[in-house]
């Protein structure tokens, strides 16, 4: 660490402090949690999961948490994506296909309404 | 902007960074591109997360916040692939402990201002990347690139902020008196010797907030000139220490301590003294004397430390909650913090609140609120539905304060006024069951023991003092037994060397004055109204509540108890000790204390 010379020196690593800080406490609204157990992978959970994290870059959506988890055992309807926001109950979706991410994300996480066909009734 | 589904954030601090950190960061960021995760994953470097000698090179995932420690280069591969590619916690890299929280401070209470509290809980004491995103520095960087230390006096000067040890001396004026003495090179101490009994203000602060402590006194010795300072810390406060010597470093690593601070050609170092503990050292004089390793007793002043203190030079000596309260002002500017407090006592104050309150703890209230306020609205009031009886603010050496007074606003002028003090802020407590001739007798008995040794009146004095009051309380007594505790009490405030012997008769004198038929109950009736001189009252069973069940016979430690079962229980007093387990035991409240 070199040694601070300047008051914008300083401002500078404060702004990277905050920018830790913000990342330490995740206070998102919208959380996604993609199941990679096994299963989920061989099922193609990681191209959901990257299509998940490309439209939160293309439509510039903050407040949002993408998590990863184990096996939701369920393995029949792979890949596994659960989408809670705020305090409401989480809402399980399978056979979460990219294309069906988008639209989870789409109509779900910015419209507001559940995509139906994709949902596990619980 | 980039969006990362998860961040690590991989500790660099020096000591990491020698066990192998950054090969830790390189590996890292190879395993994730070779698995195609770069682009979901960043890895940032960040200071100290844990105390490394434990933790050794460690790294945090956030925002599962899994905190990983002790890990090498050969573990990274495995890492990657099962929590990064597979989400599995990997549980045997986990560290065993997480990063301390302040639980003993709680949420702020009603009519509650932290500003000198306010990082504590909230901040990693460890990280001074924390203390940097609360605007931590930014005062010192303001300080020293735009301002004269003429100009950072005058605007303490106006903030109106006085010494938080005690005496309330204005804080900037010290400055102001030390920095015209023409003598170099010069030095600061910081008074963490906090020794009254039941209060912790100045710990909370040095293990919470200890870069807050630093970046004042920095400011500090910007001001005055000086090129060395030291904090005294007790070595009964481990953690503090340890946190302060953890911030001291790291200040060091960013430039903020050492030579040309900031570019400019202002240098300044800082070392933290521990101390055995004594209480006499928070005294400045013997303080200064304990930090060049002699005996730690007080000396006459004049000369003040401002003229001749550590080695000899000018020496500028405040409390830890002088110099955290600093930064704060010369960020925010004086007008903000003389807004809050009365006219002359300005800003907040934090106070150990102990005693018969319902919450105990630490507070930090504007100056000016009542007494009333500070124990019935922060306070929560006397524990179990009781009488309030009595305050004693001040700490050891301060006086007890009554119902009366309950509307006094807390501020140096009106406790001194009604014949007790601000001190470091001690707020004591006493609910109706109190007595206060035994009060009196607990704090001398720990002021006579804190005693130097040096002088006279001090030494022999509050002995004496101590020896009246136990013949009082053994019932032992006689009315010229009080005139002569009231002739000695002032003989001793009046003679004595330094700031222990001068207040140490403050309980005593204050008793004497709001509680003086207590006394006289004790040595002519021989009684103790508040029933706990144990010389003085007796324990009884009393029928019918007495159910003959035995539990009192069967743990009286000297089995002064007899009785049949089923019948009433009877306790012999010659035997009986005066312990009261009967009356603890007891299931149906029929032990009774008679005085």
């Amino acid at each position: 660490m070199p040694a601070v010379k300047s008051l914008e020196e300083l401002k500078k690593i404060r702004e990277e402090a905050l920018k830790k800080r913000d990342i330490k406490t995740p206070s998102a609204h919208v959380q996604i949690v993609v199941g990679m157990g096994t299963p989920g992978i061989a099922a193609g959970a990681r191209d959901t999961l990257k299509e998940f994290l490309t439209m939160i870059e293309e439509k510039n959506l903050t407040d949002i948490v993408v998590r990863q988890t184990g096996n939701f055992g369920m393995d029949s309807v792979e890949p596994v994506v659960q989408v809670i926001i705020d305090d409401a109950k989480p809402v399980t979706y399978g056979k979460v296909t990219p294309f069906a991410a988008r639209q989870i994300m789409e109509e779900h996480v910015i419209g507001g309404t559940i995509v139906q066909a994709n949902v596990i009734p619980s | 902007m980039k969006f990362f589904r998860s961040h690590v954030l991989v500790s660099v601090d020096p000591q990491c960074l020698e066990m192998g950190a950054h090969q830790i960061v390189d590996t890292l960021n190879d395993e994730l591109v070779s698995s195609g995760l770069i682009d979901e994953i960043q890895v940032l470097e960040t200071s100290r997360l844990g105390d490394p000698t434990r933790f050794g090179p460690d790294l945090v995932v956030y925002p599962e916040n899994v905190h990983y420690a002790n890990l090498t280069v050969d573990d990274i591969p495995f890492l990657v692939e099962e929590h990064f590619l597979k989400g599995r916690v990997v549980e045997k890299f986990r560290a065993k402990e997480t990063v301390v929280t302040d639980d003993e401070l709680g949420a702020p209470k009603s009519k509650e201002v932290r500003i000198v509290l306010r990082n504590c809980g909230k901040i990693d004491p460890h990280n001074i990347e924390e203390y940097i995103a609360e605007d931590g520095y930014q005062a010192l960087a303001n300080a020293l690139t735009s301002m004269t230390p003429e100009q950072v006096i005058d605007e303490m000067m106006r903030s109106g902020l006085r010494g938080r040890g005690g005496a309330g001396f204005p804080a900037a004026k010290k400055w102001q008196l030390c920095r015209q003495v023409p003598d170099f090179p010069k030095y600061l101490t910081c008074n963490a010797d906090e020794g009254d009994p039941g209060a912790f203000m100045n710990r909370r602060v040095l293990e919470s907030d200890p870069h807050s402590v630093v970046e004042g006194m920095i400011i500090a010795a910007y001001a005055i000139g000086a090129s060395m300072g030291y904090v005294y810390c007790r070595a009964e406060y481990p953690i503090a220490v340890a946190n302060l010597n953890i911030a001291i470093e790291q200040a060091r690593e960013f430039g903020f301590l050492g030579n040309n601070i900031f570019g400019t050609d202002f240098s300044f170092d800082l070392e933290v003294r521990m101390g055995a503990g004594a209480f006499v050292c928070g005294e400045e004089t013997a303080l200064i004397a304990s930090i060049e390793g002699k005996r730690g007793e007080p000396r006459p002043r004049p000369p003040f430390p401002a003229v001749k203190g550590v080695w000899g030079k000018p020496t500028n000596n405040n409390n830890v909650e002088t110099y955290a309260v600093t930064p704060q002002i010369l960020l925010k500017g004086a007008d903000w913090y003389s807004s809050m407090g009365t006219e002359k006592s300005k800003g907040t104050k934090t106070f150990a609140i102990a005693g018969d309150v319902v919450n105990t703890g630490l507070i930090e209230v504007p100056f000016g609120l009542s007494l009333r306020e500070v124990i019935f609205d922060v306070g929560g009031g006397i524990k179990d539905n009781k009488k309030f009886k009595a305050i004693q603010t001040g700490g050891p050496m301060g006086g007890c304060l009554v119902e009366e007074h309950l509307d006094l606003p807390l501020d140096y002028e009106a406790l001194t006024a009604a014949g007790s003090m601000m001190g470091s802020g001690g707020l004591i407590i006493m609910d109706d069951e109190t007595c206060m001739v035994d009060i009196a007798r607990f704090f001398m008995e720990f002021t006579q023991e804190e005693s130097c040794g040096k002088c006279t009146p001090c030494r022999v004095g509050t002995r004496r003092i101590l020896d009246i009051l136990e013949k009082i309380c053994d019932g032992k007594g006689t009315l010229e037994d009080i005139d002569r505790l009231e002739i000695l009490c002032h003989e001793v405030a009046r003679n004595s060397l330094c700031g222990l012997g001068q207040g140490a008769p403050n309980p005593v004198i204050s008793t004497l004055k709001h509680f003086r038929e207590e006394y006289i109950a004790h040595v002519v009736d021989k009684k103790c109204p508040a029933k706990v001189c144990r010389s003085l009252i007796r324990f009884e069973i009393t029928s019918p509540a007495c159910t003959g069940c035995m539990v009192c016979a069967r743990n009286c430690p000297v089995e002064a108890i007899t009785g049949e079962r089923r019948q009433l229980h009877i306790i012999d007093t010659k035997t009986c000790i005066r312990c009261g387990i009967c009356a603890q035991v007891c299931n149906f409240n029929a032990v009774e204390v008679l005085s």
